[in-house]
């Protein structure tokens, strides 16, 4: 199972990726694979300010509805139209073009709570 | 192309026409005189033009593509799908009750305020309640009317937030409360299957306002402790409400108002064999002891000496959640049905239910693992779990028994049990239908192991094979949209298969 | 009777195979202390007696097949063709549960498709759900849509909207934080100068009637467009009946229109069962609630029906669902898909004129009795409020119609008491050109 080295991660399957002043937010290859078929997305307002840990996205399959937790504080800056346009993309890649949203981090310190790649990766094989 | 054959709207053709209007008797009046120009619609509604036949036609064969219970073991856990007399659509059909109109004066009415005022005190005998309102026009809106009064209870005294919920319940119970605005907390049930009494005390703080259980809860299972349960409530000032969708495991075995329950609804529509019409109408009356009885939305049927009226107004209602007074005519069948069934009939229905029930589940225990064994009341769950090994679900079973003629329990529910099948067969169901059903879970059973393919793939004798829902979702197409050119892409293409052989 | 087929050898054999000596042992997790004692229900009936009970108990009712009724106040008496009732009490359309196995389903999934369609094309609107309880609730649930899609909280609701509807949205917002402010009415209508003033940017939405509770047309196209202003939605009740001649909530953008739709096909039923019908824009389907028919295919590749979108509902979402809707009023729908496709375009457009033209005939001549006067001067559809001079009591003059085989018009009094002599007619295709003549002659002897 692909779990990127460059990405942190939280418990509850989100990873986040630092990009200058943005954290680009999605959902891990472990998460896709157990929700199966991808139907909807409903991603925030650009502007919301989201809370670390506190849900900021939906993501349904047929029979199921999943909270997106933001992995830090902060406010959305942008979301991802073509995910919303075409939810499969979390099933076809979900740390590419299935991105849902970024954020523009307001306590840059919550990153450390975050899991390393490794980390991860153990949490999900236990 | 379907194959219950094309929608109304391909059978259209213009000019036809399903039903000629009496002709004018009055003076005729173009509508643009009548009315001004900014009202008057423009574009006509792009309804079917049919023939009268044509709609008989169409709508008999797509009857013909439906399970019912008139025509198919129907063993939906929590759902009663128990026979529907028809003696029921012959009552409520009759002129005096179908053809009322609710703001006819009482002196016109006396019947049919006979009759609520009556069925309101039957349902008080059989559940030990001391009032009910009828108004609710299903078991959910029974739920939220009982929030209602219970946060109408507690704002008299000290308002309070919380609702406590098993995990066994039924999603309308949270959803109902949320819609009440309280906050919904759960209650992790026991290793038995049953409210774990020690959660129970740790969640129970000052700020609950009321517990909502389900007894005969979704697993079929009675809540021994129900009287303990409700005495903790009651010492911190809560309520207790029951969910009596699992009424029909109840009838002359047990009250609710002798439990200690403090408000409750009925599902009419599966305790009381109104039919379920693909979805509705129901009834979901709602019974309260008379510390409650204050709060009951308004208006109330009442018995002035040997007249009946209605009383509008109520100092402490909640208020009303219907326009006039409910769903009157699936009232109308339940008191057919009691005063069909009588005190002996009602109680023999919940044996015969219980009995079938846990043969049904005695049958089947060999085949498939029961997480929770005790004796059930009129339902139980299995779970499907070891089928997980040749990649067959719950889902596939529930396909599978469609081709063997049988409609499918409730599956995945309750969610505390991994691949749950949900069994309530019902009293109206023979022995030798339970029989049967066995044979066919146990014959799937044995298919999964030795073909699993066979079971992945199910149906395959229904007029469609397994729907595609991820498409559904993903690209919802909830309407038809008349294209122009499309009428000749009406006829069947030849793969088609028919419904009729 | 009890319907119940296994005979007491039966049940006793199925108790040994089970495993037990008694019924009493299957259910020994009942304590003792709560075994019910006989229930205080009359002993049973048979088919014949039961039949005899109810006659007796309709008989002592004076059905409005007897008595020439010009009620209506929210409940309007259609004629219903003699096939809705034949194919509806088919026992496979009566007798199912919500379709949830779409397979064994197809019937009752193309059904509520047709019928989701027809609603639509009814309302010139874009999506419309399988039916909720009745026309109260749905304005109670188009609400709630407003305020959680606009995160606001403030509801502006004309008063000229059923009292019912208005009651049933007090009781469904108890609980909540959103306020509810009434917009009175001017010359029958409403107030559209009160209701410029009390729009700020905090309303969820606007709720109109139309007609609305006194027979008149609304400005609706005004009213929403002062809606839309201040970014609230613009919610419409709608009469079905009237859609065949008066202008769609579509066309006046409606953001949520609904209806009580129990008058396409199916009979007053002393109110109920009712058929709460609801549409919407596409912009605002996800937060639909209730139940969705979809069109999509099987593995075949073949058209097939399912319920959809189904993670809105309270099965799945539970306390995050858009609502707590679960059993709906499917067999209503059904009636009203059959009579629907009956009517066609040009019946309901002919069904709507029958109405027009009655009510202004009976309008017109109500203009005779000196006493009688119209309360408003507003254009109407079917129904109309009508003003008696302070030596007629409405009460009084209904008495006497009564006696006369005659359900006079609805006392307004009892819900605007500052009416107290107003009085609601409706006049529908039921009623024809001799009864209007009769009723004249009866007021006027009234005198």
């Amino acid at each position: 199972m692909q779990v990127p080295a460059e990405l942190r991660y939280t418990k509850t399957h989100e990873w986040m990726k630092r990009e200058a002043s943005e954290a680009v937010v999605g959902i891990t290859a472990h998460a896709q694979e157990e929700l199966r078929d991808v139907v909807f997305v409903e991603l925030p307002k650009v502007g919301k300010a989201v809370k670390q840990g506190e849900p900021a996205a939906v993501i349904e399959s047929v029979k199921a509805a999943f909270d997106i937790y933001a992995p830090v504080s902060g406010t959305v800056t942008r979301v991802n139209e073509a995910v919303a346009k075409t939810p499969q993309l979390v099933n076809q890649d979900c740390y590419g073009a299935g991105w849902l949203f970024a954020l523009a981090p307001s306590a840059p310190a919550e990153a450390s709570s975050l899991l390393s790649s490794e980390a991860y990766a153990k949490q999900v094989q236990a | 192309m379907s194959m219950s054959g094309p929608l109304i709207f391909e059978r259209s053709v213009p000019g036809r026409r399903g039903y000629v209007l009496p002709p004018g008797d009055v003076p005729a009046v173009p509508a643009a005189d009548a009315l001004p120009e900014d009202q008057l619609r423009a574009i006509p509604p792009r309804l079917p033009e049919v023939a009268e036949f044509d709609a008989v036609r169409h709508y008999t064969r797509l009857s013909q593509a439906n399970f019912s219970v008139d025509t198919h073991f129907y063993p939906l856990g929590s759902c009663t799908m128990k026979y529907n007399p028809k003696l029921n659509e012959r009552i409520a059909a009759l002129p005096g009750f179908a053809w009322l109109h609710p703001l006819q004066p009482a002196s016109q009415v006396q019947g049919i305020l006979q009759l609520l005022h009556e069925l309101e005190q039957l349902l008080c005998a059989v559940t030990g309640m001391a009032a009910f309102t009828l108004q609710p026009a299903a078991g959910a809106q029974g739920e939220l009317t009982g929030l209602k009064i219970i946060a109408a209870y507690h704002r008299r005294r000290r308002a309070r937030s919380t609702i406590l919920i098993p995990d066994s319940a039924h999603g309308t119970n949270p959803a109902s409360a949320a819609l009440s605005g309280f906050t919904v907390v759960q209650v992790k049930s026991g290793p038995d299957g049953l409210i774990d009494l020690q959660e129970l005390r740790r969640k129970l703080t000052k700020d609950v306002a009321a517990l909502m259980l389900t007894n005969p809860n979704t697993l079929g299972l009675f809540e021994r402790e129900i009287k303990t349960i409700a005495a903790l409530l009651h010492e911190q000032g809560a309520l207790v409400y029951m969910d009596g969708a699992n009424m029909n495991a109840l009838l002359g075995i047990s009250r609710p108002g002798d439990m200690g329950v403090d408000l409750l609804q009925l599902n009419l529509h599966k305790t009381f064999s109104t039919p379920h019409g693909g979805g509705g109408p129901g009834a979901g009356p709602v019974g309260v002891t008379k510390a409650l009885e204050e709060f009951l939305p308004v208006p109330r049927v009442r018995k002035t000496g040997a007249r009946f009226r209605w009383e509008t107004r109520g100092r402490a209602t909640v208020g009303r959640v219907h326009g006039f007074y409910g769903n009157v005519g699936v009232l109308v069948r339940a008191y057919a049905y009691i005063r069909t069934l009588g005190r002996e009939g009602l109680a023999r229905a919940s044996r015969t239910a219980i009995i079938n029930a846990n043969y049904l589940k005695a049958k089947l225990q060999e085949a498939f693992p029961v997480p929770f064994d005790d004796h059930c009341m009129h339902e139980f769950v299995v779970t499907l779990k070891p089928l997980l090994a040749h990649g067959v679900s719950a889902g596939d079973v529930a396909k599978r028994l469609l081709d063997y003629g049988h409609y499918a329990p409730t599956v995945y529910f309750p969610l505390i049990v991994e691949e749950a099948l949900m069994i309530e067969p019902t009293e109206t169901e023979s022995r030798e239908t339970l029989d049967e059903f066995a044979k066919a879970l146990v014959a799937i059973a044995h298919e999964a192991q030795h073909n699993p393919e066979l079971v992945r793939r199910a149906p395959q004798r229904m007029v469609v094979d397994r729907v595609d829902e991820v498409k559904a979702a993903r690209e919802p197409n909830l309407r038809y949209h008349a294209s122009p050119g499309t009428a000749s892409a009406l006829h069947a293409s030849p793969g088609d298969r028919s419904i009729f052989p | 009777m009890d319907y119940a087929p296994n005979t007491d050898a039966q049940l006793q054999e199925m108790l040994r195979a089970i495993g037990v000596g008694s019924f009493e042992s299957l259910i020994s997790t009942v304590p003792a202390e709560l075994h019910a004692r006989a229930l205080e229900v009359p002993s049973g009936l048979a088919e014949s007696e039961v039949i005899a009970l109810g006659e007796e108990l309709a008989g002592r009712n004076r059905a409005l097949t007897e008595v020439v009724s010009f009620l209506g106040a929210g409940c309007y008496a259609h004629l219903i063709p003699t096939v809705v009732d034949a194919l509806a009490s088919r026992g496979e359309w009566l007798t199912p549960y919500t379709p949830y196995q779409a397979e064994a389903s197809q019937g009752t999934l193309q059904a509520i498709y047709e019928f989701q369609t027809m609603v639509c094309e009814l309302f010139q609107m874009d999506v419309a759900n399988a039916s909720l309880y009745d026309g109260a609730s749905s304005v109670a649930e188009a609400a709630l849509l407003a305020l959680r899609t606009t995160e606001r909280s403030r509801i502006l609701v004309s008063e000229a909207v059923h009292p019912h509807a208005r009651e049933t949205l007090a009781t469904y917002l108890i609980g909540s934080t959103a306020t509810v402010q009434e917009i009175p009415t001017v010359n029958g209508v409403t107030d559209l100068e009160a209701l410029g003033k009390a729009l700020r940017d905090d309303v969820a939405c606007v709720i109109l009637q139309q007609p609305n509770v006194f027979g008149c047309l609304e400005p609706m196209g005004q009213a929403g467009e002062l809606a839309h202003r201040v970014g609230g939605l613009f919610i419409a009740s709608v009469y079905p009946i009237s859609l065949g001649l008066l202008q769609p909530p579509g066309a006046y953008g409606a953001d949520i229109a609904v209806a009580e739709g129990r008058c396409l096909g199916s009979p007053p039923a002393y109110g109920g069962p009712g058929l709460g019908l609801f549409t919407t824009t596409s912009a605002l389907l996800r937060k639909v609630p209730g139940r969705l028919a979809g069109c999509t295919v099987d593995q075949a590749g073949r058209r097939a029906f399912t319920l959809t979108l189904q993670t809105r509902e309270q099965h799945i979402r539970r306390e995050r669902a858009t609502s707590n809707i679960c059993t709906n009023e499917g067999w209503l729908a059904l009636r009203a898909t059959i009579f629907l496709s009956l009517l066609g375009p040009r019946g309901m457009q002919e069904l709507a004129r029958l109405n027009l033209e009655k009510a202004r005939y009976a309008r017109e001549r109500l203009r005779e009795i000196p006493w009688i006067s119209p309360a408003f001067d507003q254009p109407v559809f079917n129904e109309f409020t009508l003003q008696f001079d302070a030596a007629h009591p409405v009460e009084a003059v209904n008495r006497r119609l009564a006696a006369a085989g005659f359900a006079g018009g609805f006392p307004l009094a009892e819900w605007y008491p500052a009416m107290p002599q107003g009085s609601l007619w409706c006049v529908t295709e039921l009623i024809s050109k001799a009864s209007i003549d009769r009723l004249i002659e009866v007021l006027k002897r009234v005198g």
